[in-house]
């Protein structure tokens, strides 16, 4: 999806001949990183306290 | 030059199906580098070089590796030969073939050495001004971002150490009613606290 987004800000800066567009996809790319490093902590962090990464078994939230 | 942005186009949407198709998590991956790079084709058809340099190195390069150890950390298939048989024939040919498609357009687009579609686009000079220039404050929180996901993340990935936790003094009935069923803190000295 931020792949998709940011092939769209370069397309539309590619056709106006703006910098702008290639601007935003640094700052997307930057932003997708660090989500990226997020997330995959916290699969680590389910894996250690849950010993699986099967989503049913992380039910305690009783919603 | 169009023919080769439908060609990398067609290539993205393709191993992405696959992606989303695939169970294995190593197979995926295979696929998804096999599409961020097919992204990074496009940018560079479209005149960004810069954007589909950047594509390559931090998507299927930085952000790639890092999946790949978390699977390494994850340890999920403790048996090599599990993992020998995830690694079949059948598996690595479709990634190979997208990628192969992938190589063979790069190598056409070098030989033709000028990206028709893109002639307008901005090189990498007038992206590097404008990013220092107007777009200063941009790039100021986009640093505060990373710090912030750096720390998130070493706070998540941190193994959490043991909490001291509450037991009864003694397992035994008679004990925890001679203690009256508190509780204390585990390894705390009992000796001292009969007294």
């Amino acid at each position: 999806m931020l792949n998709a987004a940011g092939l769209a800000f370069v397309v539309a800066g590619s056709r106006w001949h703006q910098a702008d567009g290639q601007v935003m996809f640094v700052f997307i790319l930057a932003m997708a990183a660090a989500e990226v490093a997020v997330g995959l902590a916290l699969v680590l962090q389910i894996y250690h306290r849950f010993d699986s990464l099967d989503v049913d078994a992380i039910s305690e939230m009783r919603g | 030059m169009e023919p080769t942005f439908y060609i990398a186009g067609v290539v993205a949407v393709i191993s992405t199906v696959l992606m989303l198709k695939r169970l294995n998590l190593v197979h995926a991956l295979l696929y998804l580098i096999v599409s961020l790079l097919a992204v990074s084709v496009v940018f560079f058809v479209l005149g960004a070089p810069f954007v589909a340099a950047l594509e390559a190195i931090v998507y299927a390069g930085a952000i790639m590796v890092l999946f790949l150890f978390v699977v390494m950390m994850l340890n999920i298939g403790r048996d090599p030969e599990t993992e020998r048989q995830w690694l079949t024939p059948g598996i690595w040919t479709g990634p190979v073939i997208l990628a192969s498609i992938l190589i063979l357009e790069v190598v056409y687009l070098a030989q033709g050495a000028s990206a028709g579609l893109g002639t307008g686009a901005a090189g990498p000079k007038e992206v590097g001004i404008a990013l220092f220039g107007p777009y200063i404050i941009g790039v100021e929180l986009a640093s505060m971002l990373l710090l912030a996901g750096l720390v998130g993340a070493y706070h998540l990935g941190l193994r959490k150490t043991e909490k001291p936790e509450i037991h009864h003094v003694t397992v035994t009935l008679e004990g925890r009613a001679d203690s009256g069923g508190d509780l204390v803190l585990a390894g705390a000295d009992q000796s001292a606290r009969t007294t």
